[in-house]
């Protein structure tokens, strides 16, 4: 007997510090915060699904879908955490993942290190066959190799395998078979790159799997405890993760392919973005999601936040592309850094305040936390210069303890400089709003925009702290913080489209095109994208179709877009026509007059979509009436760079139209806002505040 | 000027470099030859109407980067003003106005601005095939290595010329790469266009001249202070190379100035009867490379930082003239890094790192059918880097390009373009030169054609009689050697035959080491033989 009801949708978002929940219940919002749990990240959820079906008066069997996403995934790459892994590949190319492309991504330093492979070099196993580049076997392989390769991972202390073989993606033979000989001797999961990256380029595809296979052992584990433990306290509802293309795949497929999932969390906060933009009617977006562990800044633009076919995680190198690992699996581009209130602040030889990449997370946490922290995080510098309010965090949740946080800024930092407290968290916040300011100007300059034409949305626990300072920054005159900012992910997983990207590699040239082929082909892949869409959605769907097109010898394809019908005699030509026209659209020109030179199809996709109810428009608005707040506190305020008097206000006490002159710190159960000198705060229609500087327009 | 202007022009000339990275990014993402697409074999710039540099793409290599920069006022003085339309792309392949080969496309594109010229964007890239002998050391002069392209128009008022396009594809061994390349390089310019044009409406400008103003003086101030902060004086350093069939002597002197760096190559040996000679203006590129590492790491490439280097040569083997074979003048330009650096390391010892592999190990394969049979002919080039130098705290990069800026193809892409397995692609263990930090890897890579087919190969290699030096007592690292797999010895350089069945070994030189090896750390020493990057217990 259920309850279940399909308009009652929870969204749960597990951080590297917080795990945030969501619960939609017919429209009506409710929310909270606890701490990631690392011992067993499930019991967050529970905790955090019994505050909020509390708050709404509902029971857990009454809840209709959950949609999950997850930052544990990418955590275990950044920190390098995951299971110890075996990479088993082809003979002759052991150092693939540590040769990389040969390249230095950085010209000029000589003193440049290069990222350390995910898997060292003794943990990688080279065996006898080979596939050619048709897919064709050259060389048989050596399956009595396998079996004492297998003895030997069966010997080591390997909780997972990883095999990458060349040519994989073309035929994926040798693979399968590896797999089935080694799974005969060896209880571990075993992953194949033909299977999680079927792509070619055998550097990002082996890089690949090997992140997959690092992250499953603990991903799965993860994934079977949640869903026995949902539903042991009645939530029998389907469960689905948020990918990190934004779209939402099964709790099986992501166990198996975990990879899918870094990002997802991110990806969640993108979508919750994408929202408001539409929301408000803004084309220029920069979205800005601190956590506890990393921050995340992501373009979008036009409502939809661009999207890559592969990314790098882990860039090491003041961000600099080709400084990562590179995944190549379909995600939503942004950059991240480790930059979150939990982030640890440090003295380099040079004497510089560094933040990062390390991470105090919810174990041992923040010093001020008192959970046995005793280095100094954003978190701690924040609360000694005043913007946290310490018997109000968290909802009060959590008591912040100042004075351990003075104690951990001025003995891990302080002292070593010669500063004060104040002084020393103040450098503290400003290093660490440089480096996120850095990172947004290199991420919009990667992809030749200007930072500061966009209108900021920060969302994400530790962001409303800092948005004012990195918009001063950045020259950017307005930021959204969004009502929920401090759940933006968890909100966004339940904005997220139920999606389902269905895709076939099958190389195709013009001449040899058969149009009864390709509509089979065609119909297969949207049964199967609709069929995964009708698991969780029972309105309308629609298809987009793409076909992946290159002139034969590119090694890169361009999207060209297709109508949903099927192809018919004239299929040659206007798919010519089509790739002609798109081609001279991205590039100037398409290529004429060559004898012989054929256009190929090299990747059909269809995606398949439930059709949303259109959103409610909002204009924004500079406000009218003046709200005095009725409290004050004394916060050090960075561009004059002295303490000044902020006003403290109730967010719940303010109304639409509201206008807060700052220097004031906005205060709600989640977060606070803090608005700097330069900054008046408007609450909007639906709630939101907007940070507008002074003496600029709406 | 005012913190406002300040910033906004700071932000322009951000926006300057992401232009021209897009732009550099759509020759990635449309060009044919691997050499392009996957390995970055390319550069990208933008220039003010007078044929300044004011921007270069980070993607690319130094090669094409600082030859481009002069390359444009070749254009101009071929092209007179009145000639120019909105819609036109130069092109050229000449040794001599563009950078140091044949193989080297350069095309430049004027952008206008509301019919005003308001700047040029050129961009170069390495196509697979230029006809004549191949890409090899093997002619004797300049018009046996391949088409020549004089500056002329590739395109006019948006117009390609097609009789160029047919003269091309008659001459060239895989036509429908190297035309394909030709207008991935028009549609590069173009898309730099259009992003410029964009930017300058957005932010009301209608000329680049005060942006130009902004970024050579920011420029100029910050190399100054860097120049001035040098010791001064002259020093001057040897290297001794392979060459084609005789050892090749390469000399320079450094000289630091008050406000600029010389460095001259009297004293290098004369001009070769082979294709490894050298034009200037790529032995220049190189020179300003090295000297950029160790002066101005951080500052951005353009006209301004580039005119603090000034080179200077006699006529010899780097400073090769018409109608000198050059085919290969990579191959000393890249080893003009090594002597540079060499004799900086007398102005500021315990710097400067130790010699490396050097010169990238290109081959390039013409690959067919074994005789008689049926098959497929394919011209393939493959860019392959031995071992870095050590440098003065670390250990020298693995398998890395140096001071090459390109990357290595996908084996996989490789495969896809011609009848030839690679079979093997991996660190050659016990390469690095010993010392307090160890000298990077070289590799192995072995190479035969499918089934049924055989191929040549031009050899470009270097350091295989001559390995790289080590520095402060570091140990030289481990020559590169050039076999078949049953043990017959090849040639460093020239065209040569691998039959059917028949490997071709490479192992690729590694690099020097750097200080005492009896000061390398146990633990290091530990590290090294857990990896397998050392196997002899004797060392």
């Amino acid at each position: 007997m259920t309850s279940r009801s399909d308009d009652i949708r929870l969204g749960a978002d597990i951080g590297g510090t917080f795990t945030d929940i969501a619960l939609d219940v017919r429209g009506e919002m409710f929310s909270t915060k606890v701490l990631t749990n690392y011992a067993a990240p499930e019991q967050a959820i529970l905790d955090g699904i019994d505050v909020v079906i509390r708050d709404a008066g509902i029971s857990a069997a009454d809840i209709g879908i959950i949609i999950h996403g997850t930052t544990l995934a990418t955590n275990a790459l950044i920190e390098r955490r995951g299971a110890r892994t075996a990479l088993v590949t082809t003979e002759g190319f052991r150092d693939v993942i540590e040769m990389r492309t040969e390249n230095r991504f950085e010209q000029y330093d000589l003193n440049l290190q290069l990222p350390t492979p995910l898997i060292p070099r003794e943990d990688r196993f080279t065996v006898k066959g080979r596939i050619g580049a048709e897919g064709q076997e050259l060389q048989p392989l050596d399956e009595a190799g396998l079996e004492v390769i297998a003895d030997r991972i069966a010997a080591g202390n390997f909780g997972s395998v990883a095999i990458g073989f060349i040519h994989a993606y073309a035929n994926p033979d040798h693979e399968r078979r590896a797999r089935e000989i080694l799974s005969r001797k060896l209880s571990i999961p075993i992953s194949i790159s033909a299977e999680v990256s079927p792509q070619m380029r055998e550097f990002e595809r082996f890089n690949t799997v090997c992140a997959n296979a690092y992250v499953r052992p603990q991903m799965a584990d993860y994934l079977a405890r949640l869903q026995t433990r949902l539903k042991d306290m009645g939530a029998e509802c389907p469960v689905f993760m948020i990918h990190s293309g934004g779209g939402l795949i099964s709790v099986e497929t992501a166990s198996e392919f975990p990879v899918r999932l870094v990002e997802s969390g991110p990806a969640g906060g993108a979508i919750f973005a994408a929202d408001i933009a539409r929301r408000f009617g803004l084309e220029k977006v920069v979205s800005y999601d601190m956590g506890g562990t990393t921050a995340k800044i992501c373009l979008i633009e036009d409502f939809a936040p661009r999207t890559a076919r592969t990314f790098e995680v882990a860039r090491t190198y003041r961000f600099s592309k080709g400084s990562g690992m590179p995944i190549s699996i379909p995600v939503i581009e942004m950059i991240e850094i480790g930059a979150g209130g939990g982030s640890i602040a440090w003295v380099d030889a040079m004497g510089r305040i560094q933040t990062g990449p390390e991470s105090a997370g919810s174990e041992p946490g923040p010093a001020c936390y008192g959970r046995g922290g005793k280095r100094p995080a954003i978190t701690d510098a924040d609360l000694v210069l005043g913007k946290l309010d310490p018997d109000n965090f968290a909802g009060g949740a959590i008591k912040l303890d100042t004075s351990a946080s003075e104690q951990a800024i001025l003995r891990d930092v302080g002292e070593r400089l010669s500063l004060n407290a104040m002084a020393t968290a103040f450098g503290i916040c400003e290093v660490v709003d440089e480096n996120m300011a850095n990172a947004a100007r290199v991420h919009a300059v990667e992809n030749g925009k200007n930072i500061s034409d966009n209108l900021m949305i920060a969302f994400g626990g530790a962001a409303p702290l800092h948005a004012a300072r990195l918009c001063e920054k950045l020259g950017i005159d307005q930021c959204i913080v969004p009502k929920g900012a401090g759940v933006g992910s968890a909100i966004g997983f339940l904005k997220a489209p139920f999606g389902y990207e269905a895709l076939a590699s099958k190389l195709t040239r013009l001449s040899r095109f058969n149009p009864a082929e390709v509509n089979a082909l065609l119909a297969d892949l949207k049964a199967s994208a609709e069929g995964f869409v009708r698991t969780g959605a029972s309105g309308n769907i629609v298809c987009e179709i793409t076909a992946f097109m290159r002139y034969a010898g590119q090694g890169w394809e361009i999207p060209v877009p297709l109508s949903d019908e099927p192809f018919g005699d004239d299929a040659v030509a206007k798919l010519k026509a089509l790739f002609e026209e798109n081609y001279q659209r991205f590039f100037g020109r398409a290529i004429e007059g060559l004898d012989g030179l054929e256009i190929e199809i090299v990747t059909w996709s269809v995606k398949a979509t439930d059709v949303r109810p259109a959103v409610t428009r909002h204009e924004l608005t500079t406000g009218s009436k003046t709200s005095e707040p009725t409290t004050t506190r004394a916060v050090f305020d960075p561009a004059t760079g002295a303490q000044q008097t902020y006003g403290i206000v109730e967010r719940d006490a303010l109304r639409a139209g509201d206008r807060v002159a700052g220097p004031a710190v906005i205060v709600e159960r989640e977060t606070s806002t803090v608005v700097t000198t330069s900054f008046d705060a408007v609450i909007q229609s639906d709630g939101a505040i907007l940070l507008i500087r002074k003496g600029s327009q709406a | 000027m005012s913190d406002i202007s300040e910033i906004r022009m700071q932000v322009m000339w951000n926006r300057l470099i992401s232009v021209v990275e897009e732009q550099a990014l759509t020759l990635l993402r449309t060009a044919f030859s691997t050499s392009v697409r996957e390995s970055g074999d390319l550069s990208a710039g933008v220039f003010d109407p007078r044929g300044q540099m004011l921007a270069q793409a980070v993607t690319g290599t130094p090669g094409h980067v600082n030859t481009m920069a002069e390359a444009v006022l070749h254009f101009m003085n071929a092209i007179p003003r009145e000639e120019m339309f909105e819609g036109d792309t130069y092109v050229t392949n000449d040794p001599w106005l563009g950078t140091g080969h044949l193989h080297d496309i350069t095309m430049v594109s004027p952008s206008f601005l509301n019919g005003e010229l308001v700047a040029f964007f050129a961009c170069t890239a390495h196509v697979v095939d230029v006809g004549g002998r191949g890409f090899g050391a093997d002619g004797k002069s300049v018009y046996e290595e391949g088409i020549q392209i004089p500056i002329m128009k590739f395109a006019e008022k948006g117009k390609v010329n097609l009789d160029l396009v047919r003269i091309l594809r008659a001459n060239v061994r895989e036509p429908n790469q190297v035309v394909g390349d030709f207008y991935s390089l028009a549609a590069c310019n173009e898309v730099g266009h259009r992003r410029l044009v964009d930017m300058m409406r957005e932010t009301d400008l209608t000329s680049l001249d005060g942006l130009r103003d902004f970024i050579f003086s920011r420029t100029r101030d910050a190399m100054l202070e860097r120049i001035k902060a040098l010791p001064k004086g002259s020093w001057s350093n040897e290297l001794v190379t392979d060459g084609y069939d005789a050892p090749v002597k390469l000399a320079a002197t450094v000289s630091v100035r008050d406000d600029h760096v010389e460095v001259d190559f009297t004293g290098t040996d004369p001009m070769s009867r082979w294709g490894i000679n050298c034009p200037i203006i790529y032995s220049k590129a190189y020179a300003c490379y090295a000297l950029k590492c160790m002066v101005a790491p951080d500052i951005p490439n353009n006209a301004a930082s580039l005119a603090f280097f000034t080179v200077s040569s006699p006529i010899n083997i780097l400073n090769a003239v018409r109608p000198a074979p050059v085919a290969l003048r990579h191959i000393f330009g890249h080893m003009v890094p090594d002597l540079v650096l060499g004799a900086f390391s007398k102005a500021l010892p315990g710097k400067i790192l130790a010699e490396g592999a050097g010169a990238l190990w290109n081959i390039h394969i013409s690959a067919r059918p074994a005789a008689g049979g049926q098959g497929r002919r394919a011209e393939v080039l493959m860019f392959n880097s031995g071992g870095m130098g050590a440098r003065p705290e670390l250990d020298g990069l693995s398998a890395t390009a140096f001071p090459s800026g390109v990357h290595t193809m996908p084996i996989e892409a490789t495969e896809h373009t011609g009848p030839i397995v690679i079979w093997r692609k991996e660190l050659r263990p016990n390469s690095g030169g010993d010392g307090e930090f160890r000298g990077g890897l070289g590799q192995i890579i072995e190479i035969a054609a499918t089934d049924g087919h055989e191929f040549d190969f031009s050899a470009m290699f270097d350091r295989v009689n001559h390995p790289a030096h080590g520095r402060e007592g570091g140990k030289p690292g481990v020559a590169g050697v050039v076999k078949l797999d049953d043990g017959t010895k090849m040639r460093p350089k020239g065209w040569q035959h691998v039959p059917a069945g028949r490997r071709l070994i490479l192992e690729l030189p590694g690099g020097g080491g750097y200080g005492d090896p009896t000061r390398r750390s146990a633990a290091a020493r530990a590290n090294d033989r857990s990896k397998g990057y050392i196997t002899e217990d004797d060392r």
